[in-house]
């Protein structure tokens, strides 16, 4: 059996936000339904990959519309990797405040970032920040 | 009863209640729009006291909970109250993540929110 019947690849230049999340969403879910992957994990992938995307357009490119996103996701049956790469200079994710902190608490935005760590298995923020790397690893069943 | 394009809203007994319209998804792509309902809903309102049903609700974003924050924040500039009741069990433990559910009332069912109006 060829190897792409066990990995699916996708990867798409994202021009404008709104019509990236309706080209991504359906992609990853239709892939994540072949593969078995349960609706937890449906929806904290749904979560990252929204998450990150906004903040590609949003914070990144500064919703700047000559910039674009740069979407991939390979996922198989054990794992989800997905990259999320604007053209924005970057940023330090250490710098974000703590939304969870009681200062912060009543600010409406600011929660994507944690949100991604909370329900990806790995996040890595690669130089010079610009581009996402999360996984979602499977868990095995005991 | 009110209905909106991605709410419905109904005035009875005293409160308002506002259900999403065939909306399992409240994500960036239509927050904003379902924010702008609501807050609609609410002005004019004297005290308003406001119950949100989650009921069929399976996604939710971190625009979601800014643009409820901010529901929430109008509630209470008119001295009003509000709840949120029929939450998922996947979507209220992103409350607890965020500590947000500090900052809401929530409540099991729609009985238990008009129950709890002071």
């Amino acid at each position: 059996m060829s190897n792409a019947a066990h990995t699916f690849r996708f990867e798409r230049t994202l021009r404008d936000l709104r019509e990236g999340l309706e080209l991504v969403h359906p992609a990853v879910e239709g892939a994540l339904e072949k593969f078995g992957y349960d609706d937890g994990a449906k929806f904290a992938i749904r979560l990252a990959v929204e998450e990150a995307i906004v903040n590609a357009f949003r914070h990144g490119n500064q919703l700047d519309p000559s910039k674009v996103v740069r979407f991939r996701a390979v996922i198989d049956a054990r794992e989800v990797v997905l990259e999320i790469e604007d053209e924005g200079p970057g940023f330090d994710p250490a710098t974000i405040p703590d939304p969870t902190e009681d200062e912060n608490l009543e600010i409406p935005s600011g929660r994507g970032v944690m949100l991604i760590r909370a329900y990806m298995s790995e996040v890595e923020y690669l130089p010079p920040g610009n581009r996402v790397r999360m996984v979602f690893r499977k868990p095995i069943a005991a | 009863m009110a209905v909106s394009p991605n709410i419905s809203v109904r005035k009875t007994d005293g409160h308002i209640r506002i259900d999403f319209v065939d909306r399992n998804v409240l994500d960036e792509l239509n927050i904003h729009q379902i924010g702008e309902e609501m807050i609609k809903a609410i002005d004019g309102e004297i005290r308003p006291k406001v119950v949100i049903v989650f009921r069929n609700v399976e996604h939710m974003s971190s625009a979601a909970f800014g643009t409820l924050m901010k529901v929430n924040e109008r509630v209470k500039t008119r001295d009003g109250q509000l709840r949120l009741c029929h939450i998922q069990p996947r979507i209220h433990e992103a409350f607890v993540m965020t500590k947000l559910n500090r900052l809401f009332t929530i409540v099991e069912t729609y009985e238990s929110a008009v129950a709890s109006f002071v």
